[in-house]
């Protein structure tokens, strides 16, 4: 049934003309972001995003890009079209991941050396509180209702359920080795935490930090101990969920009911993070070792495409509609 | 109660608080300056990696309700057994050593029941074998298990015809008994074989190098063909001095060149990078392998009791010897205990003191139960019964 409705509206969507929009992929390594457009693939631009681009975001209305400039201890905010800096907003020390709430302020930010998450209002650029947390946090997902921000801390192993009202934790939940990503569902009924080297990703329901199901990996020919779980998206419809594999260069398409792995594409080298374009036509993987994205075309379930960016790309987010 | 949250993934931080102690022995052997003053020994070596294992668990323990305690202590051999005593007097059940086999067997012996004790050191295979002992955890890669690192390496490289140079200390003739079997199981062939008698001068001091630059060219002269020469050189004797001073121009491997490593504070891959900050942050110099081996032995501590809420130290140790048992180190796969000896699967880095050159197992020496058990003594070939053959 919702494997229906999900062709059907892929379906539409492909019916349409393909529209463009921005694609935004740090490069952890060359210290910029390359700037695509999704309709030709063509790059628009790289420009300088300070050193150490790892996590990136947007805002809503598509005016601002942010990045975690790690090494430089700041998050930097640069127009999304003119590609200028404007300012940076107080980050805490080295920023990795963040995610940005719902209504677009404030921003929650890991800071892999400190176990803190810093929590960083965008219109003032002060930081409204400091949330201690495990060991090497890096994962962050909020859910869709703002209420709740989730850290996952890799050296730890927990995902921690943060009220964003009160900035006190309210639940942990142990899950495998290095958890590294952390995604709600749109409904906000399920979380997602992948765990790199325990080869895992969990399925928790939020509201009791309950894990419901543990989804593993396995390729034919592939060393298991490659299949390492980063970045992970789900479709608005909750219907498919997008697993990146790492070194062994795949993503997997897992069934967001049943939780079975359907299928295995192979993208680029060491695939870490993934984003949708908005009208979920294509998937966007970073391959931080071949220096290159790859492009999924989400209804055909295939790889239509890689585009040469930065040196090692890690990040990438799609310019909203 | 604890199980049972831990079962369901469903923590809170208010659980009552259970304290998990731990002491960390350092032997620290008579010795002459290492050859390069690179190698100078630090102070806090090995306790600060202590340390940092310790803050870790503290980190996650206070989501778990637990608090960790760490004592750090430095003896001369003469002193490790009083210094032992003491701890075990003191309640200590938990114990990392960083001694040599001797002092670490005797430490294993006079252990009263219930002790765990966490080689941090010594890398002897006999430990691993006929020596083992039951209530020894060996985070520590054996000479086997390093020598089989840089083995696979070089014979993907097909570099299979070895010059092998080892010291005259037992602890060289050890090492090279495991280059030795290294070739032997690989397919690399040992051409040339010599020894470096240690007769006491040679070192870098004032024009040291001007000697040294004579004298290895002939002593390696006239050697039979090679790709390489794999220098066996535990006690830091002769091995620095072979790059670039050879009389063929092949690279030099093992105990100089390229050396197989279980830490070094340039590797970055796997987070490590986050590592090496955390570290030089707390102690303000770089990471060593004692340090590296320190906090694996701790963090093998604080898993074990995140994982089974249980601050026991028998608890502790089954577990760890478990299926269930995994843990990231920053080797980019998870490290688990080979459940026969007591030893930890690892992956080993190869690095040339700059950089991580490779790191081992290397793609294609397969295993049936995993490539790291390519490494070191496999279950068949252990002859250590105090773990009872493990669970085949």
């Amino acid at each position: 049934m919702i494997r229906t409705t999900l062709a059907a509206a892929l379906l539409l969507g492909g019916a349409l003309p393909a529209q463009a929009y921005k694609v935004f992929v740090s490069n952890e390594r060359g210290n910029t972001v390359t700037v695509l457009d999704s309709e030709t693939w063509e790059v628009l631009a790289e420009f300088p995003a300070g050193n150490r681009p790892r996590g990136i975001t947007i805002s809503p209305d598509g005016s601002e890009l942010y990045v975690c400039a790690s090494d430089d201890d700041a998050v930097r905010v640069f127009d999304t079209e003119t590609y200028e800096e404007t300012h940076t907003l107080p980050s805490g020390p080295d920023p990795e991941l963040f995610v940005l709430h719902p209504t677009g302020n404030p921003l929650y930010i890991a800071n892999e050396d400190d176990n803190l998450v810093t929590v960083t209002d965008v219109q003032t650029r002060q930081v409204l509180a400091e949330v201690p947390v495990g060991v090497e946090p890096e994962g962050m997902g909020i859910s869709p209702d703002g209420k709740v921000v989730v850290n996952t801390s890799e050296t730890t192993n927990m995902a921690h359920f943060i009220d964003t009202e009160t900035f006190e934790i309210v639940q942990n939940t142990l899950v495998d080795q290095r958890p590294r990503f952390a995604q709600f569902t749109a409904d906000g009924a399920r979380l997602y935490v992948s765990a790199e080297i325990g080869g895992t990703v969990s399925v928790i329901d939020p509201a009791t930090g309950e894990i419901l199901h543990k989804i593993t990996f396995e390729v034919p020919g592939i060393q298991p101990e490659l299949l390492q779980p980063v970045g992970v998206r789900v479709t608005q419809d909750g219907s498919r969920v997008f697993v990146a594999l790492g070194p062994s260069n795949r993503v997997a398409v897992v069934d967001g009911e049943t939780w079975e792995v359907l299928d295995y594409l192979l993208v680029g080298q060491r695939v870490w993070q993934l984003a949708f374009t908005p009208d979920e036509r294509f998937l966007i993987t970073t391959n931080g070792n071949s220096n290159d994205v790859s492009i999924i075309d989400v209804a055909a379930g295939e790889v239509v495409r890689s585009v040469p960016v930065g040196q090692q790309p890690w990040g990438v987010v799609v310019a909203p509609e | 109660m604890g199980a049972a949250l831990a079962v369901f993934g469903l923590l809170t931080g208010s659980a009552a608080a259970q304290e998990v102690r731990a002491a960390v022995i350092r032997v620290d052997y008579p010795s002459l300056l290492p050859i390069s003053r690179l190698d100078l020994p630090p102070e806090d070596l090995g306790h600060a990696g202590a340390m940092l294992a310790t803050e870790d668990n503290r980190t996650t323990g206070q989501f778990m309700g637990q608090s960790y305690e760490t004592e750090t202590v430095a003896v001369p051999p003469e002193e490790v057994r009083a210094a032992f005593d003491r701890l075990v007097a003191e309640g200590h059940r938990i114990v990392v050593a960083l001694a040599r086999r001797e002092e670490l067997l005797a430490l294993a012996d006079a252990a009263p029941v219930g002790v765990l004790i966490l080689n941090a050191r010594a890398t002897d295979e006999a430990l691993r074998s006929e020596e083992c002992r039951a209530n020894v955890l060996h985070v520590a890669p054996s000479d086997g298990m390093m020598a089989d690192a840089l083995a696979q390496f070089l014979v993907w490289k097909q570099w299979d015809r070895w010059f092998l140079i080892h010291g005259s200390h037992p602890e060289d003739h050890a090492l090279a008994d495991a280059y030795r079997a290294a070739a032997a199981k690989f397919g690399a062939r040992i051409v040339e074989e010599r020894e470096f008698v240690d007769t006491g001068g040679a070192r870098v001091a004032d024009t040291g190098h001007v000697l040294v630059q004579r004298q290895i060219p002939v002593f390696t002269q006239d050697a039979a063909t090679h790709e390489v020469v794999v220098a066996a050189d535990a006690s830091d004797v002769f091995a620095p001095y072979l790059p670039y001073q050879t009389w063929d121009a092949a690279p030099v491997a093992g105990s100089a060149g390229l050396r197989p490593l279980t830490w070094h504070p340039a590797h970055e891959a796997w987070g490590a990078t986050q590592m090496q900050n955390r570290f030089e942050e707390l102690a303000g110099r770089p990471m060593r392998e004692e340090d590296y081996q320190a906090w694996l032995a701790l963090r093998v501590v604080g898993e074990a009791v995140t994982r089974t809420q249980s601050a026991d130290s028998v608890a502790i140790r089954d577990y760890a010897l478990g299926p269930n048992f995994e843990l990231a180190a920053f080797k980019g796969q998870p490290v688990t205990f080979r459940d026969w000896n007591g030893q930890l699967r690892q992956p080993i880095l190869l690095g040339d003191g700059r950089i991580t050159v490779s790191v081992s197992p290397q793609d294609g020496f397969l295993h049936e139960v995993s490539p790291l058990d390519t490494l070191g003594l496999d279950r068949p070939e252990s002859r250590c019964t105090a773990f009872q053959g493990g669970q085949p």
